[in-house]
């Protein structure tokens, strides 16, 4: 641990400070803090109905905190609309898969540049040398990012055709095209058999080695140990363990969270790795 | 050139209809675009046509800042209608856009001073030439084409196809579908001043409930995946009736009937590009 890793974990990327969120009398967060330092993987894991996707909508700006504080960068979030918090530099992927189903591979990815294409009405109008060159810049940098999902090969199929792997892939091709400094990936892997579990890992990989900094929501705790180098725990709207993945697989509350108390005598199989 | 004259002289009048019908499919094609069910069009029509009929009937402006005044007039009232209403969806916002064209025609009957309230305006100079209506309709494709193939079209698109996940592609979804609103608002109002300015009298009952739902029918009826759907729809639906004048009473049963047929049987509507690819496509391939 050197100077420099000290000062970048003194200024984290995401912060949140007790934040809460109530649904009427339902408590689904209640005085969440934890900070995202700035590169690397970043895991929240906990068992269904902990919140977790309510820690992503309060993020990206789908739903007002009741109470506390989120900071992108030292700037607090509160009262951002979510395309502002977009342009920001925060991209998410969606656990039920939000691609536009009817458009092509490539506009998917084009309409993730929206805000970075500086052409104003007079360009689109006129077509002028600026919209074109825009444009094509647009479209370079999206067969771009589908290459890096490898997906580049299928760029002018409607998106609907794909499976059920690479529209994730492309759902993370098209947040890769806001330019984000921080990726929020809700549970990337659900629902994917071993195989695309595996590419999809490699994908992650190589997308967080590019200097991206990642935050996903995941189940999948042999993906979540195998990625991330730190980890929060949610359970019933609290956070009850933060740390590397050796201490979380030791923890005594993660998995009296998982597994349930000793005393229950069932052990389930498919228990954490 | 003698026949031609005679057909002229017969028809203009309808085909005149046929480039403002097309307009008018346009301008509800742009808010369908975006995912807006949007009823006002009529209404828009109606202000556009009476604001720019008032100043060349009252003030004697002359026709080109009429028509700018004739759009003008109703991009501003969308505008101002617009804040409160887009944040509605789906038939929410039908139903709050049909009660805004109820309010503009019981405006415009209360308002006789101006308007003329029901007997409508008579005499209103006929300044519209075969051209004006013409280029009004290429201009407008142009345009929308060129939006279509921009950044601005993709935003629609994809407000249509999901509202959250285009603002989280940082997209300015109220920004867009308020633009969507305004610019087919002026479209209708090119309409509505190019037609009042042809017929030479326009009335309240005009632009009521019912020619909202003729327009939405011919864009939906044309298929709004394209641009030429719309077109297609408002030739259809001024040129159907025609046709079928010789069947006399029975003609509007039939017409209804046709439309039912239409829709049951291409339900993307008549001008689907996909499918017409396919056609093409498929012969290509046999010959």
């Amino acid at each position: 641990m050197n100077a420099n890793d000290n000062h970048r974990s003194a200024v984290p990327l995401l912060e949140m400070q007790n934040v809460s969120r109530h649904f009427g009398g339902l408590k689904v967060l209640q005085d969440v803090s934890f900070s995202v330092p700035q590169g690397g993987v970043f895991g929240l894991i906990g068992p269904n109905g902990a919140g977790k996707t309510t820690v992503f909508n309060l993020i990206t700006g789908l739903l007002p905190v009741t109470s506390g504080h989120i900071r992108f960068q030292g700037d607090d979030l509160a009262g951002r609309r979510p395309h502002q918090i977009t342009r920001a530099g925060i991209a998410r992927t969606f656990q039920n898969i939000r691609i536009f189903k009817e458009m092509s591979l490539l506009e998917n990815v084009m309409v993730g540049m929206h805000a970075h294409l500086s052409y104003g009405p007079l360009g689109w109008l006129a077509g002028t040398g600026l919209f074109r060159s825009e444009e094509r810049r647009a479209r370079d940098r999206a067969r771009e990012l589908l290459s890096w999902v490898k997906l580049d090969h299928k760029a002018s199929d409607v998106a609907d055709n794909l499976s059920y792997g690479d529209q994730r892939k492309l759902e993370l091709a098209r947040a890769l095209a806001t330019e984000p400094r921080l990726l929020l990936l809700d549970e990337p892997v659900a629902g994917m058999n071993s195989v695309e579990k595996t590419d999809l890992m490699h994908e992650i990989r190589n997308i967080s080695a590019r200097g991206y900094t990642i935050f996903m929501i995941e189940h999948d705790m042999r993906f979540v140990m195998g990625l991330c180098e730190h980890i929060a725990v949610l359970n019933f709207g609290r956070i009850i363990a933060e740390g590397g993945p050796e201490a979380i697989r030791n923890d005594p509350q993660v998995i009296e969270a998982y597994l349930g108390r000793e005393d229950d005598e069932t052990h389930p199989q498919g228990a954490p790795a | 050139m003698e026949a031609l004259n005679n057909f002229w002289s017969i028809y203009s009048n309808l085909v005149l209809s046929l480039g403002i019908n097309a307009l008018l499919a346009l301008s509800i094609w742009l808010t369908l675009s975006c995912g807006m069910l949007a009823m006002a069009n009529a209404a828009f029509m109606g202000i556009g046509a009476y604001a720019a009929s008032v100043l060349t009937l009252n003030y004697g402006w002359s026709f080109p800042p009429a028509i700018l005044a004739g759009m003008a007039a109703p991009a501003f009232t969308a505008f101002v209608i617009g804040k409160p209403t887009l944040r509605l969806s789906g038939v929410y916002l039908a139903m709050a856009t049909l009660a805004f064209g109820e309010v503009v025609r019981i405006a415009v009957l209360n308002t006789e001073s101006v308007t003329g309230g029901a007997l409508g305006l008579n005499g209103i100079p006929q300044l519209t030439e075969w051209w004006h209506v013409l280029l009004a309709v290429v201009l407008v494709m142009a345009g929308l084409w060129r939006l279509r193939r921009s950044k601005v079209g993709r935003a629609f698109e994809a407000i249509k196809e999901d509202e959250t996940a285009a603002g989280l592609m940082g997209i300015d979804v109220g920004g867009h579908k308020m633009l969507a609103f305004v610019l087919g608002a002026a479209i209708a109002g090119l309409a509505g001043t190019l037609n009042a300015h042809l017929t030479f009298f326009i009335g309240p009952n005009e632009y009521g409930f019912d020619r909202g739902v003729e327009i939405l029918t011919m864009a939906i009826l044309g298929g709004i995946n394209s641009l030429l759907g719309p077109v297609a729809g408002g030739v259809i639906l001024t040129v159907l009736p025609e046709l079928l004048r010789s069947v006399g009473d029975f003609r509007l049963v039939l017409n209804g009937f046709i439309l039912v047929l239409i829709v049951l049987f291409l339900p993307k509507g008549i001008w689907d590009s996909l499918r017409t690819a396919r056609w093409l496509g498929g012969k290509g391939a046999g010959a």
